[in-house]
């Protein structure tokens, strides 16, 4: 017989672990990888992978050359972090290479310089996908239009997003909720489909890694809001289901927002958060000089999280 | 179902000695009995070198406030009065005993007919509770008398009995109530008596169906006894959650049960109570559970105080399995790991549980992801990952303004958490730290 | 146009004005009277903040100082008697010489390491681990190895021996007493460095009775009083089953050293006996903080013990 152990109790553990909640985020951003293939087609499929790639590479090079640390890429935070990214940026060629450039100042500057998963105030894909917006804008906003399913070429012609459009003054013709429920616009290749974007979140709420605190309050907030600017003036301001149809909204609601590490902890803090995402949206949809919001929404909230934190305190027992 | 308000986890439950009746485990050549098997100072021996003791006689005396009797739990000579380490390798004052014989106290009723009236005053049951050296058996070994003094100007308004066997593994509450539904339910008119108090709650968590039917069937001929059947989650059978699942009330920070109105004791002590009032048998047996997913044969066993951890695994399983990685007395979740098994047991050990080397170890600590599973795991609303943070930067004043004496250590977060941060252990270095301040504060 | 600039001009510098005198106004109200001789003393100190001295950290020990206008009863032990003289000079007053001083970690690593009793699994925390049980070794009284006191020292002065027991750093150590302090069962202690670095201390702090101890580890103090016997200048005293070697009357004959015979009081800074063999053990390598060791053996041996 070995040694005994010895330890205070607790003397069992849940099977939780980060390992086994990154991986099944991965899981639940599969759906919508799906979808981002099904309409842009080999393009979708290539800038996924190079941005997984990307991002594990950096992560595993970071670790072992500048930090000293043992490897943590098994643990499958940074595959999300490539995920999200690729689902951030439009599927064209080049981005093969700027996704790349992406990638490095996502784990670079976004994650491993605070000390690595855990230890970072911003979401690490949203860091870079702001990166390649300010430094690659032609590119960032390049979106392949929709054609028919799993278009095989890599030369696909382009045109506006509905928001895109939107901003110009041209209201969204011819997009019918249908098509933006499903996905058939045009967009970032991973935030266009709705419908997959929700079937990821449901999974995760499922398996008790996000709950519908962040998600339902940003969307509703967001609908909320956009629906009294509609109802003030529908020539000027979007109708309130497009513009949660459309756009990042549903992506960054469901799987950016909901970053475990860079959103508060308390139920209370989650709903100042989810709310604050939805209000700042909207407010840079509609005047402020980019056609989307949500990323820069979304990292202005992760800056208030640890006040939130402090505020936010979970109820106590004897309250 | 009822059940507390927040938090809480649902561990693997692992009743799998529920279908072992209790066995009798005999007494060895030589029994040691520690002095201090309750919470408080130790009592002290009235016994020296030579003397004859008879089983139940009395051997330790409590002189202090905090402090319980302790009884000869065999009879024979007294070898030594000296040190003795404890299961934790630590020496403790004991009384060694050479075993000669059986023989009891006069006093002691030995007979197996259950005796149902009890005649006594609340006044005389309190201080038959302190002669006959009854603790609380859920694990504190709280003096029972003291509980049960309720102190001038609060008022006991329920008495609750915890039968919620919430820890994984534990099956020897459930044995008692199986095979003495009756007695319990005696002891629990007893203390309901000495409090002056309506009713008396039985609290049964709802994965032990038959006990709650045997019982329910039992309270009938009893007055005042109601059985609460609740919903299973961990750590229901912790005092204050007990207390809101059942009345629905809040014992507030740093205060007492009593405060709430309320006074629980655990249903292996009612059992023991129905014993001393009524029999007059002073606590020298525990109930315990010998348990273990790699042991071949699972049991719960009667053990007189004192025997050695070696001598029930011997007597129940023969020795340890090849595969053990640790021992525990206790349940999985609270209770504690078991270095020197040449240890007597003690007044509230209610289990020896064996784990495989596989499940014992801890798996290695990562980085905080702020999951926050921490936070609503806990079922005092506390915020675990931030006392881990305070702890490590030793800023104890804070972790006192955040609460941390309420922590009940329950061990929910280090459960959920899946980073496998030691956030009970370091909470419980930070109670430590606060408890220090304060003391030099003084 | 001009006249805009003028404006400008004027409203800007009143407004300068304005401030001046507010802060003005403000800093005479709340001017804070200190002693420039704090400032001074402060800056001859080490300024590791360490807390040796029982004081907040540098800053707070020189207030002491100045407000005192005397060292009586502070020092600052990093800075040793040469800061200890400075300061005196400063503040104009005497200066006791004190006996430099040096870290002494009592436990023998005899039973750590492959003697290990159990596996302590939980919290890497010395004060906590001593709150649950005896800790690996099995000895009540001994080192548990979780690198508290390594965690507390501001000089980077102890570390962790391969035996699992730390391992002072004679030339790095000031005497703060951080580690002393962090402790949770006092085994460490400050002691005199002595002559030439040469001390003889009772390196073992278990008060169990003589027979339990040497079951617990053989290197263990068995309070037999041999010791206490064969000193000429009665400095060891016995009390609660473990002697006790007073620093300031040995002289360090060494006597004891050879009577013990458990082998639990250590010399440190003598010569190695030419004859001792040290045997390479064969699973050094193996050991995971042998890198961190790179003092050849026989040298650690003069450093540590």
């Amino acid at each position: 017989m070995s040694l005994l152990n010895i330890s205070g109790s607790p003397h069992v553990h849940s099977d939780e672990s980060t390992k086994k909640i990154m991986w099944r985020v991965n899981a639940a951003l599969v759906p919508a990888l799906l979808c981002a293939i099904a309409y842009f087609g080999i393009n979708a499929l290539l800038v996924s992978i190079v941005s997984v790639l990307a991002c594990v590479l950096f992560q595993w090079l970071i670790e072992k050359f500048i930090m000293k640390v043992p490897s943590t890429v098994s643990d499958g935070s940074a595959v999300v972090t490539g995920l999200l990214l690729a689902f951030n940026v439009p599927a064209t060629v080049d981005m093969l290479w700027i996704v790349v450039i992406g990638a490095l100042v996502a784990i670079g500057i976004g994650k491993m310089s605070f000390g690595g998963l855990g230890k970072n105030p911003f979401n690490p894909a949203i860091v870079g996908r702001i990166f390649l917006l300010i430094s690659f804008p032609v590119q960032m906003t390049t979106w392949p239009q929709v054609g028919g399913l799993f278009p095989m070429t890599f030369d696909v012609p382009t045109g506006a997003t509905p928001l895109g459009a939107f901003k110009e003054g041209a209201l969204g013709e011819g997009v019918t909720f249908m098509d933006a429920f499903l996905g058939h616009i045009g967009g970032s290749m991973g935030e266009v489909s709705a419908i997959a974007i929700l079937l990821g979140a449901a999974y995760l709420c499922w398996k008790k890694i996000i709950t519908w605190h962040i998600p339902v309050t940003f969307i509703g907030t967001a609908f909320v809001f956009s629906a009294i600017l509609w109802l003030v003036n529908p020539e000027t301001y979007m109708d309130p289901l497009m513009t949660i149809l459309t756009g990042g909204i549903m992506l960054g609601a469901c799987f950016m927002a909901t970053d475990m590490v860079t959103s508060p902890m308390a139920k209370s803090g989650q709903l100042i958060f989810g709310f604050g995402c939805g209000l700042l949206t909207i407010i840079i949809r509609n005047w402020g000089s980019y056609p989307e919001g949500v990323s820069f929404a979304i990292l202005i909230m992760n800056s208030v999280t640890p006040l939130l934190n402090r505020w936010c305190k979970p109820k106590r027992f004897a309250e | 179902m009822k059940t507390f308000r927040m938090g809480g986890v649902h561990p693997e439950e692992n009743k799998i000695s529920n279908d072992a009746a209790i066995e009798v485990v005999p007494v060895g050549k030589q029994m040691v009995v520690l002095m201090n098997q309750h919470l408080g100072a130790p009592a002290t021996p009235v016994v020296q070198k030579g003397d004859k003791v008879k089983v139940g006689q009395l051997i330790g005396e409590a002189q202090a406030f905090m402090c319980a009797n302790v009884h000869s739990p065999v009879s024979g000579t007294v070898l030594k009065v000296d040190t003795c380490k404890d299961a934790f390798g630590l020496a403790k004052p004991a009384v060694y005993i050479t075993v000669e014989g059986d023989e009891w106290m006069e006093t002691i009723d030995r007979t197996p007919d259950i005796k149902r009236e009890c005649a006594l005053e609340p006044k005389e049951i309190v201080a038959k509770l302190k002669e006959m050296g009854i603790v609380g058996l859920g694990g504190a070994t709280f003096p029972a008398h003291i509980k049960y003094s309720v102190p001038e100007g609060k008022k006991a308004e329920y008495l609750i009995i915890n039968a919620a066997e919430c820890e994984p593994y534990l099956t020897s509450d459930y044995r008692v109530m199986m095979e003495h539904a009756e007695e319990v339910c005696i002891g629990v008119s007893i203390l309901r008596k000495a409090l002056g108090v309506p009713n008396a709650y039985i609290g049964i968590e709802s994965n032990k169906p038959l006990a709650i039917k045997k019982m329910q069937e039992t309270a009938k001929q009893f007055e005042g006894i109601i059985i609460e059947p609740l919903k299973v989650k961990y750590p229901q059978g912790a005092e204050k959650q007990l207390i809101n699942a059942v009345t629905g009330r809040k014992v507030g920070s740093g205060k007492l049960p009593i405060d709430s109105g309320c006074v629980v004791s655990n249903l292996g002590t009612s059992f023991a109570v129905y014993e001393a009032i009524q029999k007059n048998k002073p606590l020298i047996e525990n109930i315990l559970t010998v348990t273990g997913k790699d042991l071949k044969t699972q049991h719960n066993c009667l053990v007189r105080i004192g025997t050695t951890y070696n001598e029930i695994i011997s007597h129940t399983i023969g020795q340890l399995p090849e595969s053990t990685g640790k021992v525990i007395s206790g349940g999985t979740m609270m209770g504690k790991a078991v270095v020197n098994l040449d240890a007597p047991t003690v007044k509230g050990n209610s289990s020896v549980l064996v784990m495989m080397e596989s499940e014992a170890r801890r798996a290695p600590e990562t980085n905080c992801i702020r999951c926050g599973k921490c936070a609503s795991a806990c079922p005092m609303g506390l915020e675990p990952y931030l006392f881990s943070l305070l702890v490590k930067n030793n800023r104890v004043e804070e972790s006192k303004e955040h609460n941390i004496l309420d922590c009940i250590e329950c061990g929910c977060c280090f459960f959920s958490c899946p980073a496998n941060k030691p956030l009970t252990d370091e909470i419980r270095l930070g109670k430590n730290r606060v408890r220090a301040m304060l003391a030099a504060k003084k | 146009m001009t006249q805009q600039i003028l404006i400008a001009v004027i409203v800007l510098g009143a407004l300068g004005i304005l401030f001046a005198v507010v802060l003005y106004i403000v800093a005479q109200k709340f001017k804070v009277v200190e002693d420039p001789l704090i400032d001074e003393v402060a800056e001859v100190l080490p300024g590791a903040n360490c807390g040796g001295c029982g004081k907040a950290g540098c800053r707070a020990f020189a207030e002491a100082c100045v407000s005192q206008h005397s060292l009586e009863g502070l020092r600052c032990a990093p800075g040793g008697d040469a800061v200890a003289a400075k300061i005196a000079e400063l503040l104009g007053c005497a200066v006791e010489q004190g006996e430099p001083q040096v870290a002494v970690v009592r436990c023998n690593p005899a039973n750590c390491g492959d003697k290990r009793k159990s596996n302590y699994d939980g919290l890497r925390s010395c004060a906590f681990q001593n709150t649950v049980y005896t800790g690996e070794s099995g000895c009540p009284f001994g080192c548990l190895g979780c690198g508290d006191c390594v965690a507390a020292c501001q000089f980077d002065a102890i570390h962790m021996g391969e035996n699992g027991v730390p391992v002072v750093d004679a030339d790095k150590c000031t005497a703060c007493g951080a580690c002393a302090k962090a402790c949770p069962r006092r085994i460490i202690e400050l002691r005199n460095k002595g002559k030439k670095d040469r001390r003889v201390y009772v390196s073992c702090v278990n008060k169990e009775k003589g027979a339990v101890a040497m079951k617990t580890c053989a290197n263990a103090c068995i309070g037999c009083g041999k010791c206490a016997k064969v000193c000429p200048m009665e400095a060891i005293t016995v009390e609660g089953n473990v002697s006790y070697i007073d620093y300031k009357k040995c002289i360090a004959c060494r006597k004891c050293v050879t009577e013990c015979p458990t082998k639990a009081i250590k010399d440190v800074g003598f010569p190695a006996p030419a004859v001792k063999p040290a045997p390479k053990p064969a699973e050094a390598p193996a050991a995971p903080v042998a890198e961190k060791v790179e003092i050849p053996v026989a040298e650690k041996v003069e450093v540590k013990n």
